[in-house]
């Protein structure tokens, strides 16, 4: 069993306009030392699997055809042995 | 009119805008209409099938991502892989863009904020089967209703959609002209409809089943119903174009 962090953040060519809205709150707290905010997504999921190789394939996978929309969105993720 | 032309209206768990279109179809233009459950795979030979906006699955993950997934989607894809007509409205158009049967991604408005009013697009290309019973550069009224109508593609990918004219609608000011004040969302280069290039697969924001039913006070959105009746009645004659659509035309341009 392997627990599969993953993050899913917008492509840095795609505006962000909710990152911005964050972003002018931060400068309304008086943050001043915040240059910029990007949101995105972060998913945990727990993958069967005896090798990291299957766990990789199928995070792999679920990414690809699921959880991220290649046209916006990349993805990164960690595998951690449970 | 008797039942010429039989509409398929997919229905999602939080699909709002289905009996809006089933009204359109069955009581103002007089036409078949049946509903297609999301787990179905059996679309009982509909003529046309509709993807109708809402919240399909509550937007999660991204609007329309789950959608793809459900069985309906895979007869609607080989149905419209054989060149059968797909009409997908607001999160219907989104459902379509997920599915890879329409290029692009529809974001989050760049106002941020949920838009929901009348706004006039530009008729671009009527020489669709969707569009065929309006004037080219024709000005519609049509409302929207969305949060994540923001039309985005990379430039390739637009460059081609403008070569082979596959923007069929764009926003624009009531006289017609395409500029940023009319862009309701941020969409690029103000898309605010796109077909596929085979002609039979068309994605839109705004809700043209919206602006149907005379009593309303609104009807042009009928043209995009009329033009898919004028094809198939002109399919069944064998002429090219005919039907005015007499009792509907005058119903549908009585307004202004």
């Amino acid at each position: 069993m392997y627990r599969s962090r993953i993050r899913v953040t917008l492509r840095p060519s795609i505006l962000d306009p909710q990152g911005k809205a964050v972003g002018h709150a931060i400068q309304a707290l008086g943050v001043t030392a915040v240059r910029s905010v990007r949101m995105g997504k972060f998913i945990e999921l727990m993958v069967d699997g005896t090798t990291e190789d299957e766990a990789r394939a199928a995070t792999e996978e679920v990414c690809r055809r699921l959880l991220a929309n290649p046209v916006m969105e990349d993805f990164t993720y960690e595998l951690e042995k449970m | 009119m008797s039942g010429g032309v039989k509409f398929g209206i997919v229905v999602f768990p939080g699909s709002n805008g289905d009996h809006d279109a089933y009204y359109a179809c069955k009581k103002v233009l007089h036409q078949d209409a049946v509903f297609l459950w999301h787990k179905e795979s059996d679309l009982q030979d509909v003529d046309v099938v509709i993807l109708p906006g809402g919240f399909s699955y509550g937007d999660y993950l991204r609007c329309g991502a789950i959608a793809r997934f459900s069985p309906v989607m895979s007869s609607v894809t080989r149905f419209a892989a054989q060149g059968g007509p797909v009409l997908g409205i607001c999160n219907g158009f989104q459902v379509l863009l997920e599915s890879g049967l329409l290029p692009g991604v529809l974001l989050r408005n760049a106002t941020l904020r949920f838009v929901c009013r009348h706004v006039h697009v530009r008729v671009e290309n009527a020489a669709t089967r969707f569009t065929r019973a309006c004037r080219p550069g024709e000005v519609l009224t049509i409302p929207i209703a969305h949060g994540d109508g923001n039309y985005f593609t990379d430039p390739e990918t637009l460059k081609r959609l403008e070569d082979r004219e596959q923007i069929v609608f764009r926003y624009c000011d009531a006289e017609g002209a395409v500029t940023a004040e009319a862009n309701p969302n941020g969409s690029i280069e103000n898309i605010a409809g796109i077909i596929n290039e085979a002609g039979n697969v068309l994605g839109m924001m705004p809700h043209p089943e919206r602006a149907s039913d005379p009593a309303l006070g609104w009807t042009d959105g009928q043209s995009v119903f009329r033009s898919l009746l004028e094809e198939f009645l002109s399919r069944a004659t064998g002429e090219p174009a005919g039907l005015a659509g007499d009792s509907l035309t005058s119903a549908g341009r009585g307004r202004r």
